[in-house]
């Protein structure tokens, strides 16, 4: 489509069927410590 | 809910509650803009009339326009509005765009579940070799004595975490201080002791350690190699910037002492697996040349955060210098992209984003965990919801022999998410930040239930480039 590029996008509503496994990181654990920064967590089960 | 902006040349729909983003010219744009309030008839006159002006024109692309040649150009204008409509209408059917939030009712079930301990911080040393101006951690003391956590301490921390963890296999422990490799002894041994346990509970260790890097040497640096998974080493960028903030207690700057330490160690992880990081404040609010600083050292993985700080500080940012901070932003991601361009790249870990991967719906909505599934551990084995609340006793949760006793503070924290905070609500970015830090919004509302709004700000700005970059990733 000329006027609309999706980008290689992962739904959300999609991730309600297999998520909330919780061994993912906790999110002040990477580097973070003064902030909450989740969206560039990954998943465990990737 | 759509977010729309527009950003180095991109023009960027980010569909909020399905996480899709598309990147659009401006006549879908300004569709996209219109199409909830506004009948089709409307739209069509709107882009009628601005797009047939001779300054939008240029805009329409009619190069790979089938009869380009045997139309006029009002019949390809109108004739491209109306595939653009069909287009988004298609894609409000497809749930990619105009999407409903429907995660409401899901997080609340999902945080009534029974949660399990997954990750630990360890005050390894309330006491610290340097005298940092911004520490939120008192110069290392949280605002109490000079204190070591002892072996015995560290293993009945280690002992609750893994009672205390359930099926989970992943455990996380930081060592975090004040500096904790001046106990550097007893991390050694928490890491042995660790190792031991896990083979008898099925369970894995991953430890990170948070330095400012004054004792890091030859003995840290294997150790860390062989057992440390994500090592962050404190600096804040150009000397000047960082030496002013980062003092020793003598005076003397920290830059010339741990540069050498830091890119050894750096090299010796194949530039993978730790972080440089800093904080940026109201005196060094270019900190995008900073990040330049660290990325030209050669470092490939760069943190450089604002400073939280009460609003008395000389050093806390104001609302005012938003507008500069943005530029800021702006500039680092242009710099990101030349640099990734020359084959010179390099991570800055707030506009990594994980758009066709990245965390479940569930981990993005229910808060970072802070007082339930992480919590910090003082040198003497009290409980707190996470480091940034330690010494205030308001917040004690119990400690590492009899567990946590203060069921009414933990499930305040075990409540709140992104549907208890009313700023949250209707943000473009929660699926982002997962509602903010609950110490920040408690420093400056006096309530875990608000928002750190200066921070909320830079949030979205930095969503924002963050999502640019995959545009511009995705262009190249």
């Amino acid at each position: 489509m000329r006027h609309i590029k999706t980008l290689n996008t992962r739904n959300l509503k999609e991730s309600m069927k297999t998520g909330g496994c919780g061994e993912c990181q906790t999110s002040c654990q990477s580097a973070c410590k003064t902030s909450c920064t989740v969206g560039n967590q990954s998943c465990e089960k990737k | 809910m759509v977010h729309q902006y527009k950003n180095n040349g991109f023009n960027i729909v980010l569909d909020v509650n399905s996480g899709m983003v598309h990147v659009v010219d401006d006549l879908a744009y300004d569709i996209i803009e219109m199409y909830e309030e506004h009948e089709t008839d409307e739209i069509i006159a709107v882009m009628l009339e601005k797009y047939s002006k001779p300054e939008y024109q240029k805009l329409i692309n009619t190069e790979d326009y089938p009869d380009a040649s045997t139309k006029d150009d009002l019949e390809i204008l109108l004739e491209q509005i109306h595939e653009v409509l069909s287009h988004v209408t298609q894609m409000k059917k497809d749930g990619s765009l105009f999407t409903k939030d429907i995660y409401e009712n899901y997080i609340q079930d999902f945080k009534k579940r029974s949660t399990v301990v997954k990750a630990l911080c360890l005050h390894i040393a309330h006491d610290c070799n340097l005298a940092c101006q911004y520490c939120f951690a008192g110069k290392g003391e949280y605002n109490g004595d000079k204190s070591l956590m002892s072996y015995e301490v560290g293993k009945a921390a280690l002992d609750f975490l893994i009672a205390n963890s359930g099926k989970r296999h992943n455990l996380e422990v930081d060592f975090f201080g004040g500096e904790p490799l001046m106990n550097f002894q007893v991390v050694k041994d928490l890491v042995k002791y660790g190792r031991e346990q896990e083979k008898l509970h099925n369970k894995k260790f991953r430890f990170t350690l948070t330095t400012n890097g004054i004792l890091l040497d030859d003995e840290v640096m294997e150790f860390a190699n062989k057992e440390i998974s994500n090592v962050v080493l404190s600096i804040d960028g150009r000397k000047d910037v960082n030496d002013r903030m980062r003092p020793s207690r003598n005076g003397k700057g920290s830059y010339d002492i741990i540069i050498p330490k830091y890119q050894k160690l750096a090299e010796q992880r194949e530039q993978n697996n730790y972080y440089v990081r800093g904080t940026f404040t109201h005196n060094n609010l270019d900190f995008a040349e900073d990040v330049k600083h660290l990325a030209d050292l050669g470092f490939k993985q760069i943190s450089v955060e604002p400073v939280v700080a009460p609003d008395e500080e000389e050093y806390a940012i104001t609302k005012e210098d938003i507008p500069y901070i943005f530029e800021q932003y702006d500039n680092l991601a242009k710099f990101m992209i030349e640099r990734r361009k020359e084959g010179k790249d390099f991570n800055f870990f707030h506009y990594m984003i994980d758009l066709s991967g990245g965390p479940c719906v569930a981990k993005r909505l229910s808060g970072c965990g802070s007082g339930t599934e992480y919590m910090a551990v003082t040198p003497w084995g009290d409980l707190y919801p996470c480091h940034q609340f330690v010494g205030n006793t308001d917040f004690l949760l119990g400690n590492v022999y009899d567990g946590v006793k203060n069921y009414e503070l933990q499930e305040e924290f075990k409540q709140s998410n992104v549907y208890s905070k009313d700023k949250c609500k209707t943000c473009f970015a929660k699926f982002y930040c997962s509602g903010g830090c609950a110490a920040n919004s408690y420093n400056t509302h006096g309530t875990i239930n608000d928002a750190y709004d200066i921070g909320c700000e830079l949030q979205r700005k930095r969503v924002e480039c963050a999502i640019m970059l995959k545009a511009a990733e995705a262009e190249e």
